[in-house]
């Protein structure tokens, strides 16, 4: 028997591989793949209307979808302005915030498991989520007064009934970045629940301490702690220039 | 027709051959499986089954399973680089930590059923088998309550039946209390069948048995006792939580156990106290293989039969290593300022004055005279020797007006102001900002780190065990449930045994002994040993400790001793030579508080993480499993 020249092998491999890669390109990327998730659903978490902030990345929420084999949760987090958006596909989803997370409420089944808002979405859509807060900043108003800081604002207490928490404690938070919580600052000054005599009119300073690489402004936010609750509520974020 | 014959012969021949059935014939045993019977005839063959069970054991920190897993929780800073996320992230993920080897409980099980059938076995052999084969089940159920809560407590091999329904192998989660339950009874059960024999390290004994069931019942108790702190971390179902009613019932097992122990009924268990030395004594008790009464369960070692550690590569002080590498674990001041004065007193290391004016010392170990000597055992200070050589650590020169002068890299020379020549201006070991493997909080870890000649290096590596359960926490065990169940000067007594050991030789009276000592003993004892996690979370005290806020230096020297003192970025202390000359200290040492540059982040334990998150794909095949709370 002949044995093939190399250049004979070399020369059939090319072909194969030209024709594989016809083939692959004129059969690929049409029946195989899905389109990608194109409706969008988006919000806020709010009280009465109005948006209830939180800390960046902390709270979470989760959708399910039944029907497709096992049920696991599509997970996805509040903003630090109480917004959220997800990218999914028609259908109907359900949708809780998981026990424990959140400076709010959220409903719950007799069982004590968190209940489900039913999302039915066809269509892009705009679903803000009502809760009920323990507590509300209100009015925040932030002041520079030479190297300090000032904040002051009112606290309403919105749950009053048997489940009503106290305030453990409020601070003011500083940052060089618009992520402002109490993982995220370069300052901040507490005051404890039990020292807020009047919670109609509560202040805070704090020093502006030497920014490092220098900036002319900072980002300022009260937070709110609630006794036994571990997420606090917050005020927007304001930057101030220095 | 001579072909006749041999063809008729042929005939009869397969005739007479192929008359077996088909079942006898084809029914061949395999020459490479041993069937379950043949598999437990022999105590040596069922001994190697064993073994691989044993080596499936977990261990939150071993030596085994990477540096890493000793260096979180602010105890220490990481000096490698690419392990700078333990310092620069802002939580624990709530996976963090989860088990769930159910792969190992079946295997476990088969074992139990395997051996009790087999019956050409010897019946002391078998007895001591299936005692540590329960062992080993039930300390793994121990690891998996302690980082995830109640989980189904299978007992024996399921078997998928293939008719389409798994619903009757879908166990719902037994509660907290039940595991712990199982675990301690578990230890009752076989703790008469198992050897009494203290010079027996890596295989199940009496005394492991007890020392398990001891820190079981503890912890529940804790639980027990503590959770009434954070009632968010509870489930209706009591997966998670143990009600208050049952602690003391766990705080006598666990002191029952231990008694059990320090009586000596379980072999002559003792404190190691080989060595003049106390702080040499205190790091051999992790050194010494050969004669050490302290060790009770470990996780063994062997040079050259490769099953070695290369613990001491990744953590032996960088400068005169056998590899070029080393350093990782560097002890943070949190930690090393906690070892309390010999007069049972908390202080920060002296560092300034009454007035805030630097101290400056002679030699750079003596700002940490007069301390516990764990500390010496534990950490490897400036100025301290490892394997007879002095470790170079000092962040360089102070100038006259208050200007430091230093290098970038290990050793690095400059001229000094008024010299001629340059001169070494930082120790070889560090600490240099941001430099892996030097000491970049100015400690190197000493605990577990391998002395012997080779240890440092990767062809050889080191063969100290781990140890799982030693004395000295048995006696710690005693006290904190003595101190639980208001017996106080019982509690005294043997925290004092421990204590002298360390130089701690004031006895601390009944009137002293509180929580927050308590909280301190176990954690400048243990440190390193895979407890800090598991002791703040029983406490229900994580969450007060890394509270995720940043710390200052302020922080950092207030009350210190305090269990629920904040503890969430890792300082470091950093010695400076004074260049002055002419003045009275010049060539003298002071020091400086830093926090390392490369530490971003802040610890913070949120109540999700007291308990490891079950992943959703467990709870979709098995809709019974209920999820952790807070998370």
């Amino acid at each position: 028997m002949k044995i093939k020249s190399k250049t004979g092998i070399m020369k059939l491999q090319t072909q194969y591989i030209i024709m594989l890669a016809t083939i692959a390109t004129m059969m690929s990327c049409r029946k195989d793949n899905y389109d990608e998730p194109g409706v969008l659903l988006q919000g806020h978490i709010v009280y009465k209307g109005e948006p209830i902030q939180v800390e960046y990345n902390q709270v979470p929420f989760e959708l399910y979808q039944h029907g497709f084999g096992k049920t696991g949760p599509i997970n996805a987090v509040f903003a630090q302005d109480g917004s959220y958006s997800v990218l999914l596909f028609s259908g109907e989803y359900r949708f809780i915030i998981p026990n424990g997370q959140g400076p709010f409420k959220w409903k719950q089944t007799a069982a004590g498991a968190p209940d489900t808002t039913i999302v039915a979405l066809n269509g892009s859509q705009e679903l803000d989520i009502e809760v009920m807060p323990y507590y509300m900043i209100r009015n925040p108003r932030f002041s520079k007064t030479g190297g300090n800081i000032a904040g002051s604002f009112t606290i309403e207490k919105i749950i009053t009934d048997a489940s009503a928490r106290d305030i453990e404690s409020v601070s003011l938070y500083l940052n060089k970045t618009q992520f402002v919580s109490g993982a995220d600052n370069v300052a901040l000054k507490t005051m404890n629940g039990s020292d807020i005599t009047d919670p109609n009119n509560v202040n805070l300073s704090v020093a502006v301490p030497t920014l490092n690489p220098a900036q002319s402004y900072v980002f300022a936010r009260i937070g709110l702690k609630i006794a036994g609750v571990e997420d606090r509520i917050f005020s927007p974020v304001m930057k101030i220039d220095l | 027709m001579k072909k006749i014959f041999p063809i008729i012969l042929a005939g009869i021949l397969l005739n007479a051959a192929a008359c077996k059935k088909d079942s006898a014939f084809l029914d061949v045993q395999p020459t490479s499986i041993l069937t379950n019977q043949q598999a437990f005839s022999d105590p040596a063959q069922v001994l190697s089954i064993l073994a691989d069970l044993y080596n499936r054991q977990q261990d939150f920190s071993g030596l085994d399973n990477g540096w890493a897993s000793f260096a979180d929780f602010s105890e220490s800073f990481p000096s490698e680089n690419g392990s700078a996320s333990i310092v620069q992230r802002n939580e624990w993920g709530f996976k963090e930590w989860e088990t769930w080897d159910y792969g190992y409980i079946r295997d476990l099980n088969l074992f139990i059923e395997r051996a009790t059938e087999a019956n050409t076995l010897a019946e002391t052999d078998k007895k001591r088998f299936l005692a540590e084969a329960r062992f080993l089940r039930a300390n793994y159920y121990f690891e998996m309550v302690k980082r995830m809560g109640g989980v189904p407590l299978i007992l024996q091999s399921l078997r998928y039946d293939f008719s389409g329904d798994p619903t009757y192998l879908q166990y719902p989660r037994a509660k907290e209390s039940e595991i712990y339950d199982f675990v301690i009874s578990e230890a009752e059960a076989i703790k008469n069948d198992l050897p009494v024999n203290p010079n027996e390290k890596s295989r199940a004994t009496k005394g492991a048995a007890l020392a398990m069931e001891s820190r079981a019942a503890l912890y529940a108790g804790s639980i027990a006792r503590y959770g009434v702190n954070t009632p968010q971390v509870s489930l209706p179902g009591l997966e998670v939580s143990i009600p208050a009613s049952m602690a003391n019932g766990y705080y006598t097992k666990a002191l029952n156990a231990a008694k059990e122990i320090i009586s000596g009924s379980a072999g002559a268990y003792a404190l190691y106290k080989n060595k003049p030395d106390l702080g040499e004594n205190f790091a051999s008790i992790f050194l010494d293989k050969g004669n050490n009464p302290e060790s009770i369960w470990v996780e063994d070692y062997k040079l050259r039969s490769g099953r070695v550690n290369g613990f001491t590569v990744s953590t032996q002080p960088r400068y005169g290593a056998e590899e070029e590498e080393g350093g990782r674990i560097n002890p943070s001041l949190n930690l090393v300022q906690s070892f309390e004065k010999l007069d049972n007193s908390f202080a920060p290391i002296p560092h300034t004055d009454g007035s805030g004016n630097p101290v400056y010392y002679n030699n750079l170990s003596d700002i940490f005279a007069g301390r516990d000597a764990r500390l010496y055992g534990t950490v490897i200070l400036p100025g301290s020797s490892f394997k007879g050589r002095p470790v170079d650590i000092w962040a360089g020169y102070q100038l006259a007006d208050g200007s430091i002068v230093t290098g970038d890299d290990r050793g690095a020379q400059k001229t000094l102001p008024g010299q001629s020549g340059p001169v070494q201006v930082v120790g070889f070991d560090g600490p240099v900002s941001a430099k892996e493997f030097t000491a970049q909080t100015g400690f190197y870890l000493r605990k577990y780190v391998d002395p012997t000649p080779g240890a440092g290096s990767r062809g050889t590596n080191s063969e100290i065990p781990f140890i799982r359960y030693r004395y000295a926490e048995v006696m710690l065990n005693a006290a904190e449930a003595a101190f639980e169940l208001g017996q106080a000067d019982e509690a005294a007594g043997y925290m004092n045994q421990v204590r002298a050991r360390a130089g701690l030789t004031i006895p601390l009276t009944a009137t002293d002994i509180s929580f927050d000592r308590i909280v301190h003993e176990r954690r400048v004892e243990l440190a390193f040993e895979g407890h800090i996690l598991f002791d703040k979370k029983r406490w229900r005290i994580a969450h007060l400790v890394w509270d995720g806020n940043k710390m200052t230096a302020a922080d950092l020297l207030s009350n210190i001793g305090s269990a629920t003192k904040r503890s969430t970025q890792p300082f470091g202390l950093w010695p400076y030579r004074l260049h002055n000359p002419g003045n009275a200290n010049h060539g003298k040492w002071s020091f400086r508080i830093v926090l390392p540059v490369t530490v971003t982040g802040a610890n913070r334990f949120r109540l999700g993480n007291y308990y490891s998150f079950i992943d959703d794909n467990i709870r979709a095949n098995n809709p019974k499993i209920v999820r952790q709370p807070n998370q």
